[in-house]
């Protein structure tokens, strides 16, 4: 069954918070990985990595540079999902 | 230029730093104990015990730390905080600021966890950070990064020699004005499945699965092999005159350094020493000490059967009478062999020992073997003499690498 957007962003603010110790609740919709993360491009990958075998999709390496906010990740994943 | 040790740190099978450590050698305590996994029943290792670290890097390192850094990486960092600390925390400036931290397998966890990812989930699940994790340098790359050191990062690898080569090259690199301030050491995490199946398949790993505390006995007539450890020794070292200028506090001097090659045989030391003997003899020149001012050794002696009598002839060989008034110590015999780390955490005991005019035991030996013609210091520390006094630490390593540290009181 399909996750729903909240419980992919709460997945995912899992997921970011075990690679960065940037606390859960920080991990908003509305936070740019870069600019408000503070995530560099390899961290990113590794989010990526782990997203992917999570959720159970597939994130392909020309979409990652699309998702600059938590929000856009979590929209692409629950579409992918579907 | 004169070279002096201002800082001291490490993480090892005593102690989760130098002062529970020191007090662990004193005390004549072994750090090896029974793994707990079940490797024996899972894949035939036939050893069942190691010298594994007091206190894990993930009890004092934050999550992410963890999970960049493989564990080799996260013991060097643990040790050199704790070394940095120690030093008082130089304000130097990044240019005069050297790292040189080596190991002797590298990141052998992540490498072999990243092919069970392979094998078993697929080349898409493999993490982005596998190869900055698993490249030899990673340790000393994420110390230069954390205290910036740009005057160079290195990692000199020579298998079980590895820690001592890295001091001698910031030694080197002091010596020869590219810094003020380096730190160095050796660090190793290798108590993996592999390494372990490895090194038994040469035989030469200790099979004591019954008693793995006395497993590890240098100079014993019943020895039979090292016993893996794990680890990181970090020290800092600084040309006199920035020390000085600062107000550092000296723990000792690094008067000497020899190194040589055997180039005899792959794993095997050269039966007569001599490239061992030739390593201590050019580390004393460089110090501009003779064999009298040698008072106290901390041994390569990783207790198997050939190679603890090898370097022992050649101390005795290069002392002469004198060697009957060296204390010598086999630290391996209560932290296990720590390979890379090795050279570091001894050279940490070897300046202790001269700080604090004790040399620390070597426990196991119930019958030293009858050809040892040096002083052995059994079971409980002994007191060093007063005055200017000088200790070798030797470290060697597969590969024919010999590597004689020469250090002296501050």
């Amino acid at each position: 069954m399909a996750l729903s957007n909240d419980e992919v962003l709460a997945g995912l603010a899992e997921i970011v918070s075990e690679e960065t110790d940037i606390d859960t609740a920080e991990v908003t919709a509305d936070k740019s990985f870069t600019d408000d993360l503070d995530i560099d491009s390899l961290s990113m990958m590794t989010i990526v990595t782990l997203a992917e075998e999570k959720f159970d999709v597939r994130i392909p390496d020309e979409k990652v540079k699309d998702l600059v906010t938590v929000g856009d990740a979590v929209d692409y994943i629950t579409a992918a999902q579907a | 230029m004169n070279v002096v040790v201002t800082g001291l740190g490490t993480t090892s099978p005593l102690g989760g730093d130098v002062a529970s450590t020191w007090e662990g050698a004193l005390a004549g305590r072994s750090g090896v104990r029974t793994l707990d996994n079940d490797w024996a029943e899972l894949y035939g290792v036939p050893v069942t015990f190691a010298g594994q670290l007091a206190v894990r890097p993930e009890e004092v390192l934050s999550r992410p730390e963890t999970k960049r850094m493989d564990p080799s990486a996260q013991m060097a960092l643990v040790a050199a905080r704790e070394a940095w600390a120690d030093a008082g925390l130089p304000e130097v400036e990044p240019e005069r600021l050297g790292s040189v931290v080596s190991s002797g397998i590298g990141g052998v966890w992540t490498l072999l966890t990243a092919w069970d990812t392979v094998k078993e989930r697929g080349a898409s699940r493999v993490l982005p950070l596998t190869v900055p994790m698993l490249m030899p340098n990673s340790p000393t790359a994420y110390i230069s990064l954390e205290f910036k050191a740009r005057a160079g990062a290195h990692a000199p690898v020579s298998a079980c020699a590895s820690g001592a080569e890295a001091i001698g090259m910031g030694f080197e690199m002091i010596q020869s004005g590219r810094a003020d301030v380096v730190i160095c050491g050796g660090t190793e995490a290798a108590i993996h499945p592999l390494p372990i199946s490895a090194f038994a398949a040469m035989q030469a790993l200790s099979k004591r699965n019954d008693d793995p505390a006395g497993a590890s006995r240098p100079y014993d007539v019943s020895r039979d092999g090292f016993v893996l450890g794990e680890g990181a020794g970090v020290v800092i070292l600084e040309s006199e005159e920035y020390a000085l200028a600062r107000g550092a506090r000296i723990h000792a001097r690094l008067l000497g350094l020899g190194m040589t090659g055997d180039a005899h045989h792959i794993a095997a030391p050269e039966p007569n020493g001599a490239g061992q003997t030739r390593a201590m003899e050019l580390a004393l020149e460089r110090a501009g000490l003779s064999t009298a001012d040698v008072v106290h050794v901390n041994a390569h002696a990783t207790s198997t059967p050939v190679g603890d009598m090898i370097e022992a002839r050649g101390i005795r060989a290069l002392l002469g009478a004198h060697a009957d008034q060296v204390l010598l110590s086999a630290t391996k015999s209560m932290t296990g062999h720590l390979l890379g780390g090795a050279g570091a955490l001894e050279s940490v005991f070897t300046i202790k020992a001269l700080e604090t005019r004790t040399a620390p035991p070597t426990i196991n030996v119930t019958e030293p073997d009858p050809e040892l013609e040096v002083d052995l210091v059994r079971d409980t520390p002994r007191a060093l003499p007063e005055g200017q006094i000088a200790a070798i630490n030797n470290s060697f390593g597969f590969g024919g690498h010999n590597v004689a540290l020469v250090f002296g009181t501050a």
